[in-house]
């Protein structure tokens, strides 16, 4: 096995640790969270590619992943306001209560 | 793949798994602050230290602290007694473990990856800088743009709904009026029953 098929194993399983938790918990957050892992095995694997692939020295693996981080932090604060927006709403954040869209 | 790869490959996925599955939402936030710490390393050993700087300080620093108050904020820091997996977890975990037998099958099976590993490659700030500013400064500008409206967005959907004078006091009326019925029940019952 390759280092490049080892990062990209390793970010394979991370993203299906992100995918079954944002899946099956129940709480708001925590799907909140897989879905920040799934976001960062993808960066591993933008990583990878950049240190192992044709032409590292142009840097675009990184650049994507630079942009990358910064989305990620723009969708945590927004989901996390919407949390905080819907509890204040239904006192829970159980995703299996919250299902109605007029509330 | 060296030594130190496998051991925080390894020890970056149980904090994952961890982050997953514990009861305790504190717990869950703090191992998921492991598994950021140890992406970071990742991405150390893949020769990237300036991603891996702004991992720590993004990640770590800012999304994990948002994380943490989000979890205080909702009063869910308790450790749960009901179920905390969703009724059809059963399907959503073969779900994951089919996307995982794919994504590795075809990791492992490709012939179009590349064999040898190149010599590092130099990545200083300076160059970063020099790209950020020249050839990526469009999508520069607009993940600036995306960033100051993605903040005032928030602030704007977490602040407090403000709601017109009559109808609030209805609303905060109606279940106090509930409650004082109830009370007043309770209490004729509790009469009724001692006498």
């Amino acid at each position: 096995m390759t280092p490049l098929q080892g990062c990209l194993l390793v970010s394979a399983l991370l993203f299906a640790i992100g995918l079954a938790g944002a899946v099956t918990r129940r709480n708001a957050i925590l799907a909140l969270v897989g879905i920040e892992l799934m976001l960062n095995a993808a960066n591993l694997n933008f990583i990878a590619f950049w240190r192992y692939g044709a032409h590292p020295e142009a840097l675009t693996g990184m650049m994507v992943v630079i942009f990358s981080i910064a989305i990620a932090a723009a969708e945590a604060a927004v989901g996390l306001a919407l949390i905080i927006a819907i509890y204040r709403h239904y006192r829970t954040v159980n995703l299996d209560e919250i299902n109605n869209l007029k509330g | 793949m060296s030594l130190p790869f496998i051991i925080i490959a390894v020890a970056t996925l149980f904090a994952a798994a961890a982050a997953m599955s514990l009861r305790n939402l504190v717990h869950c936030a703090l191992s998921l602050v492991v598994a950021l710490a140890g992406l970071a390393a990742l991405y150390l050993t893949l020769d990237a230290q300036f991603v891996g700087f702004a991992q720590i300080l993004v990640y770590v620093g800012a999304v994990a602290i948002l994380i943490v108050f989000a979890v205080l904020l909702t009063r869910s820091d308790a450790t749960p007694n009901q179920a905390i997996l969703a009724p059809g977890w059963l399907a959503g975990i073969v779900v994951s473990a089919v996307v995982f037998a794919t994504l590795g099958w075809a990791a492992l099976n490709s012939t179009g990856l590349p064999r040898e590993t190149p010599p590092a490659p130099v990545a200083t700030v300076k160059n970063i800088g020099d790209l950020l500013m020249t050839q990526y400064v469009l999508p520069l500008e607009v993940i600036g743009l995306l960033l100051t409206a993605a903040l005032i967005g928030a602030v704007i959907i977490a602040m407090k709904e403000e709601t017109p004078k009559s109808s609030s006091s209805r609303r905060e009326s109606a279940p106090s009026e509930k409650l004082e019925r109830t009370d007043v029940r309770c209490y004729q019952a509790e009469k009724g029953g001692h006498v």
